[in-house]
């Protein structure tokens, strides 16, 4: 129990977010015809599912059952900011645009076709002819009051992601008050079905974060209703399914709106996900038939049962990698981390695949740099561009750099290293394997410490550790989202790590809209972090492991692991 | 009269512990690190202040502690920090219907079944049913109730498919729960009713109202049942109280909306007015357990004679 607990917690603190052409950068010239090109590109797409669906024969029951480990806190897009309500929420909104799972690229959602300025800053979006589930007409107006909601402080509560939206002109501005006229921030409803978005800085993701959760419309009952989204029946909204069941800690479900612009690509009538935070009890449900899908990304299956389920139901098992790196992070204010000698000896003496095959399970993928594969680069993916190749595993070269940097450091032997983590068998499991190493290879005694997730997060935020666990999982796709957080001062940058030459090149990155510089820019980066600096000790890049019934189709993962339910559907079984 | 006093002190001594406990949760809940709003990915300062500005985190310690008291001195339990905009009331509401459905059940078969198994025990002294009712009880008392839970997943919804492995939708789903939350209250409650039975037994009256000539059924409806069951009662009270108060791992294990599921929740994510709310309740639902137990005891038992304290 305690492990799904903080496992969820850990994904509950996941946000995904998707993404981004590599062909749409900022610095596009035609980019009219660039909005036709997506325009085809989705008609193809729904006449195709058409196709296979007539192929094969449909289950006259379209109800899709699914367990979630955790109750989303929030059907408030303004408020949510966990992957449960992301994976609820995409049933129940629509953005202006949608992402394609199995492209990466975004399609036209709401708005039916886009026109971005030459210098990238100014997207001006044509909606379509879409209904809220109310038949009231989504307009530009929603997407304003919307993210005026999302950016004003003064909103009961504040939105906790408000910080999604700096991307627009005074965005940052207007939620700290330094503007307190709206009609200055980034976003203009030109008329009802032209909306003008300006941005701060080019960002060649854009087009992706508009599918995220934060940029939903929301109608205009919400307005003077604190309490909306906490009933069913005061739920408008514009997506595929609207919320028809909810009872706390038990059960949500969801049923088609026939109100839906795309209502004929929808084949599921219902979806009904159980609340179990038990991964043991979640296999067998799904083995019993009572799920249609179970493991990540909503629940889990547990680490003991992955080897036995992948030889029991070759199958139904499906594994992938998602965008999330699992690592050791160093304080390196405090001596004697202080020494990037021994930090890289002990970063050498792990060896990672006897920990994933013996440990973890899961067919993760070793780690060696800090961007995870499947993220955008400047061609295809980043990782594919710029290898890992940081270090390797090296006993012998650990032990020398070991002993030099204890020589520098006036130490004879290193004093006990105190590793910390958050309270879950897994985390505990890799630990203790990771201690054992550090000890068979380099003599050295660990002292693991389990704290609770929160007394954890508290401590490691407050410098107060050795060493500690991390893990971290993209907000978008694009390095930028696992490299910038290292910059002197950030926000996630729990190490003490002061680099200017760092802060530097992530600052070049930021300004510039040239992919292949920015790309330059992130690979000296990582270089810096890892190579140079061994500021954190790489272990895995995570995977999903999931089950899922031979007669369910249709259903998704986008790069980092978001599940997208909507386009599935049950065969005859 | 003597009645009305009673009842009165009682009471008085319910809202003193009420207090303490309140004014202990508050403290330690605020003394543990972190807070309803620490996340990994952190939040940028200035929403991160706004927050705290909005939920009243940035005033000091005894102003929150105050404006608590005073807030459920009016009955408002506040609006939950993590779940959002949703009242406490209404989450408690909604999730110890679940708890208390499910106890409900569980108690009745509790009683049931232990008292007839303890009472075939005592009736059967060392005889084989004796020896078979007490394995069935150590074995209850013994085995942790996620283990037996498992167990009859695996058996009863996945070997057999006789009932559903999880959820809670209808009276099919009620079996596997209720097995579970109550072997080990069947099991305590066999034991009790032997023991005490076998001594009522034995006692002197139970041999007058033989020689009486009363017939057997008589006496063991009046007399030996009366008398033997009162253990049975003062376990009632925690019993009730602890049955339905929800059991987390049964909860978990079997994806029912209970409330101890919703406590433990709230626990891990810091959500303060949930956790403060969830234990207000219990504190109150315990009391009230014990105070309707004391109550039963005088109707039960002619032993017991209230004393008023103090004759004026």
């Amino acid at each position: 129990m305690k492990k799904s607990k903080s496992l969820l917690l850990m994904f509950a603190l996941v946000l995904v977010i998707s993404t981004v052409l590599a062909g749409c950068g900022g610095n596009n010239t035609n980019n009219g015809s660039n909005a036709n090109t997506g325009n085809t590109a989705n008609t193809g797409n729904t006449a195709d599912t058409g196709n296979t669906a007539t192929d094969e024969k449909l289950a006259a029951d379209q109800t899709l059952k699914i367990n979630l480990s955790a109750e989303p806190p929030t059907f408030d897009p303004a408020q949510a900011q966990d992957s449960q309500a992301n994976t609820v929420l995409k049933t129940m909104y629509e953005g202006l645009t949608r992402m394609n799972d199995e492209t990466g690229k975004a399609e036209p959602g709401i708005a039916e076709s886009w026109e971005i300025s030459a210098d990238g800053l100014v997207y001006t979006f044509k909606l379509r002819d879409a209904l809220w589930s109310n038949g009231d007409p989504v307009e530009a107006a929603d997407f304003v009051r919307a993210w005026k909601r999302v950016l004003d402080p003064s909103t009961d509560p504040t939105a906790p992601y408000a910080y999604q939206l700096y991307y627009l002109k005074n965005g940052e501005e207007y939620y700290t008050k330094k503007v307190t006229d709206f009609a200055q921030v980034g976003v203009k409803a030109v008329d009802a079905k032209t909306l003008e978005v300006t941005l701060k800085a080019p960002t060649p993701y854009f087009l992706g974060l508009l599918s995220f959760y934060t940029y939903y419309p929301v109608h205009k009952s919400v307005e003077g209703n604190a309490k909306w989204a906490t009933s069913k029946d005061t739920m408008i909204v514009n997506g595929p399914f609207t919320l028809t069941d909810w009872v706390t800690g038990q059960s949500l479900q969801v049923t088609k709106n026939d109100k839906y612009w795309d209502k004929d690509s929808i084949k599921l009538g219902k979806i009904d996900f159980s609340l179990v935070n038990s991964g043991a009890t979640e296999l067998l449900s799904y083995k019993n038939g009572e799920l249609d899908r179970a493991g990540g990304p909503t629940g889990e299956i547990p680490t003991e049962q992955i080897p036995i389920v992948q030889k029991e139901l070759p199958n139904e098992f499906n594994r992938k990698g998602i965008a999330s790196v699992y690592y050791y992070e160093f304080n390196i204010t405090e001596k004697p981390f202080t020494n990037a000698k021994i930090r890289k000896a002990l970063a050498m003496s792990i060896d990672r695949q006897v920990l994933i095959d013996n440990v973890t399970l899961g067919g993760q993928l070793p780690a060696f740099g800090f961007v995870p594969p499947g993220i955008a680069g400047a061609e295809g993916e980043y990782r594919t561009a710029v290898k890992d190749s940081y270090f390797t595993e090296d006993l012998e070269q650990a032990k020398t750099l070991l002993a030099e940097g204890l020589k520098e450091e006036g130490l004879t032997k290193l004093p006990t290293v105190e590793l910390t983590y958050n309270t879950s068998e897994g985390h505990k499991k890799i630990a203790l394997a990771i201690a054992d190493m550090w000890k068979q290879a380099l003599g050295v005694d660990v002292k693991t410490v389990n704290q609770e997730w929160a007394v954890f997060i508290e401590n490691r935020q407050h410098l107060n550790y050795q060493v500690a666990r991390a893990g971290w999982v993209a907000d978008y796709n694009d390095p930028m989202t696992f490299l910038d957080m290292w910059v002197t001062g950030g926000g996630n940058n729990d190490t003490g790590y002061a680099n200017p030459e760092y802060d530097k090149l992530i600052n070049d990155a930021k300004a510039s809209s040239d992919l292949a510089k920015r790309q330059e820019d992130f690979a000296a980066a990582e270089k810096m972090l890892i190579e140079d600096d061994m500021v954190l000790i790489p272990l895995y890049y995570y995977t999903n492991n999931s089950l899922t019934k031979e007669y369910l189709k249709g259903v998704t993962l986008d790069f980092s692991g978001g599940i997208d339910l909507t386009r599935g559907y049950l065969l005859e079984h | 009269m003597r009645m009305v006093r009673y009842v009165a002190n009682k009471f008085f001594y319910m809202l003193v512990s009420l207090f303490v406990l309140i004014s202990a949760t508050f403290f330690l809940m605020k003394a543990i690190p972190g807070d309803p709003f620490t996340s990994e990915k952190k939040v940028p300062p200035e929403i991160k202040a706004r927050l705290y500005e909005q939920y009243g985190l940035d005033k000091p310690l005894y102003h929150q502690y105050f404006k608590y008291l005073g807030d459920i001195a009016q009955g408002d339990l506040g609006v939950s920090m993590k779940r959002l905009n949703q009242d406490v009331t209404h989450l408690i509401g909604q999730t110890f219907s679940a708890s208390l459905k499910l106890g409900v059940v569980a108690i009745i078969v509790s009683v049931i079944v232990g008292v007839i198994l303890g009472m075939l025990a005592a009736l059967y002294h060392r005889k084989f049913i004796d020896s078979a009712a007490m394995v069935i009880a150590v074995l209850g008392i013994a085995v942790p109730s996620f283990v037996v839970a498992s167990i009859l997943q695996y058996v009863f919804a996945y070997k057999l498919h006789l009932v559903p492995v999880s959820g809670f939708k209808g009276p099919l789903y009620y079996f596997l729960p209720v097995a579970a939350l109550s072997a080990q209250p069947i099991a305590f409650i066999a034991r009790l009713t032997r023991s005490s039975m076998l001594e009522v037994l034995h006692a002197d009256y139970i041999k007058t109202a033989k020689a009486k000539g009363l017939s057997w059924f008589a006496i063991l409806s009046r007399h030996v049942l009366r008398n033997g069951i009162l253990p049975v009662v003062t376990y009632m009270g925690p019993m009730t109280a602890n049955i339905v108060t929800g059991s987390v791992v049964i909860e978990q294990i079997f994806g029912i909306g209970g409330i101890g599921k919703q406590f433990v929740e709230a626990i891990g994510v810091r959500d303060y007015t949930v956790i403060m709310g969830i234990t207000i309740f219990y504190g109150v639902l315990l009391m009230l357990a014990r105070f309707i137990t004391d109550i039963a005891y005088v109707f039960i038992d002619p032993r017991i004679k209230l004393s008023g304290g103090k004759e004026g």
